[in-house]
């Protein structure tokens, strides 16, 4: 058996006979990506269909799975709203705290002194390994061991005293716990950023005569901001969700709101679709405003500056007379 | 002549160790006000470690070192030597400008940012007599188009120009370079080295350790030469660069030719 036309075509090194000019490129068949795109476009519309067009029977009536109209009824009622502000109110205040503690945290435990290093590692160890959902529960009951904090002197006079019952709210409660365990896992990734800074660095903003506090603050922080941000967007939308084991200490954050309401009328499913919702809308927005904030701080570098708002725009809203090809690379302008 | 003239930088005996290894084993040298001393030698000799003790990025471990008149580090009453606080050390690195082999520029500010962040935040000196300042050295060092510039945006050797540029921002009264242009390319070593023979020409007192025999040959007062953490042979550039005393200067000089 001698070798095909086109392996002669190759072996010889030359293109015998053949206009070169009229060979045509076949591109590769992808018979395997076809049936995967029904495959996925059946289950598509089983969900579709399970979603907004199904029924069951419940108690001996038809109705439809899913109560669109009882979630549509619900989504934007007081209750739901307000337990949807105050989960935004304890991200939020959790998460700063959480940032200060860990810049905190994370320079403690990059201090030469093995006390100060010591202690932060111990935190970080503590509430790093006992699970979030019992600190909470910890913090909201922990005026049983302490009913009373006094600010003086150690084991001597005390200036004045605090009721710690009426000061621990379960709003208080859950901030403070959730902030301090966020704490831990900030300090880590402060710690990574701090380290991601080439030593260099330091060292011409010490060679300029800054202080070791103004070094951090002015030179190797911004530059750490870029290794800092995407894991804390992260932190942030993790956050938004753990904020609802608040629940269990019975803050109205939106997940205890939305659970008081069906308590009472059993749309169980109904309500929890409503919360996971207003998550969802909350996390889309968090996403857009982390996709901001790495832009602004990937100033100076190349590799990760990404797409403007812009290129994200013209992406949606093509311009319909251009019959250019689209060849993968980012337009510029 | 340079010997008659007042110190800039006066080492006795100035010993350096990192772990076990003695990188520097007693150091002598005098650096005279307006003068350029150049300091060569082969990689591990303990040049570089010299230079950075003279600002303190590392601290010695026996000897004395003076910039100045003034001890680096150290503040002495009587027989006993103190350690100085943060502050003081910063005060005192203020006034010596230096230059990194890898530039070590600010990639997140543009040049211009870069050259005005010291007089700025550690001198407070107005904003606007830093930035005509600053756009005066980036005009200076040949750079005047490049102010608004992020370093990521300029090549190896304009870095290095606006790194110095960023170091006289200071108004330092000596200058260090490491190795300034060990990590350029070398079409760009040129420009650089052309800058500091302007610098070397207006008077500013300069430590320079570098592999550029033919710069220490034209702007150097004195040369150096180091070896395993020793001053081996110094001198005025014709007797060290040419016409060696010692062997390992010889052998040396002959590697790199």
């Amino acid at each position: 058996m001698g070798p095909s036309e086109s392996d002669q075509l190759t072996a010889s090194g030359e293109v015998s006979g053949v206009d070169p000019a009229a060979l045509e490129v076949v591109p590769v068949r992808h018979p395997g990506r076809w049936v995967a795109s029904v495959a996925v476009l059946v289950l598509l519309a089983m969900l579709v269909h399970s979603l907004f067009f199904s029924t069951t029977v419940r108690s001996g009536r038809r109705q439809p799975r899913f109560e669109w109209h009882v979630i549509d009824h619900y989504f934007f009622s007081s209750e739901v709203l307000k337990g949807l502000v105050v989960t935004i109110e304890l991200t939020v205040i959790a998460m700063a705290g959480g940032i200060v503690l860990g810049v905190v945290l994370a320079v403690m435990r990059l201090s030469p002194n093995p006390l100060v290093s010591g202690s932060s590692w111990l935190y970080i160890w503590f509430f790093r390994g006992t699970p979030v959902l019992v600190q909470l529960l910890f913090w909201y009951y922990i005026g049983y061991s302490f009913p009373h904090i006094s600010i003086g002197v150690p084991f001597g006079p005390a200036f004045f005293h605090l009721d710690l019952n009426s000061i621990l709210t379960p709003f208080v409660a859950a901030s403070f716990g959730l902030a301090l365990n966020e704490g831990a896992y900030m300090s880590e990734i402060v710690r990574a950023g701090i380290l991601s800074v080439d030593e260099g660095q330091s060292e011409a903003a010490q060679s300029l005569g800054m202080s070791r506090l103004m070094t951090l603050r002015l030179v190797v922080l911004p530059q750490a901001m870029r290794v800092i941000i995407p894991p804390t967007g992260n932190e942030t939308i993790s956050m938004l969700k753990t904020s609802s084991l608040a629940s269990v200490v019975t803050l109205g954050e939106l997940l205890f709101q939305v659970q008081t309401i069906y308590s009472a009328n059993y749309h169980t499913i109904p309500l929890l679709i409503v919360a996971s919702l207003w998550y969802l809308v909350v996390t889309s927005v968090l996403m857009v405003g982390q996709y901001f904030l790495e832009r602004r701080y990937a100033r100076g570098t190349t590799r990760a500056a990404p797409h403007n708002a812009g290129y994200w725009l013209r992406l949606v809203v093509r311009p319909r007379q251009s019959d250019a090809p689209f060849t993968g690379g980012p337009p510029h302008g | 002549m340079a010997e008659a003239m007042t110190p800039m930088v006066e080492a006795r005996a100035v010993r350096k160790s990192f772990g076990p290894l003695e990188v520097l084993k007693g150091i002598d040298l005098d650096v005279a006000v307006d003068q350029v001393v150049c300091l060569i030698g082969p990689s591990g000799s303990g040049k570089s470690t010299f230079l950075r003790c003279i600002n303190h990025l590392e601290k010695i471990d026996g000897g004395a070192l003076t910039v100045g008149g003034e001890l680096v580090g150290y503040r002495r009453q009587g027989q006993r030597l103190y350690e100085l606080r943060d502050p003081e050390v910063c005060a005192r690195r203020a006034g010596i400008g230096m230059v990194f082999q890898h530039f070590n520029l600010f990639p997140n500010l543009s040049a211009l940012g870069n050259v005005t962040i010291g007089p700025v935040r550690v001198k407070k000196e107005p904003k606007e007599v830093v930035r005509a300042r600053a756009v005066a050295l980036l005009e200076r060092v040949g750079l005047a188009d490049k102010i608004d510039a992020y370093p990521n945006q300029l090549s190896g050797g304009q870095k290095q120009r606006v790194a110095i540029a960023r170091a006289l921002a200071m108004q330092p009264r000596l200058m260090l370079f490491d190795e300034p242009t060990s990590a350029l390319d070398p079409e760009l070593v040129g420009e650089v080295l052309e800058v500091m023979r302007g610098l070397a020409a207006e008077g500013m007192t300069m430590l320079v350790v570098t592999h550029e025999l033919t710069f220490a040959r034209e702007v150097a007062d004195r040369v150096v030469f180091m070896d395993q953490g020793a001053i081996v042979e110094a001198g005025a550039p014709q007797e060290v660069l040419t016409d060696p005393r010692e062997p390992r200067t010889r052998a040396f000089l002959a590697r790199l030719l």
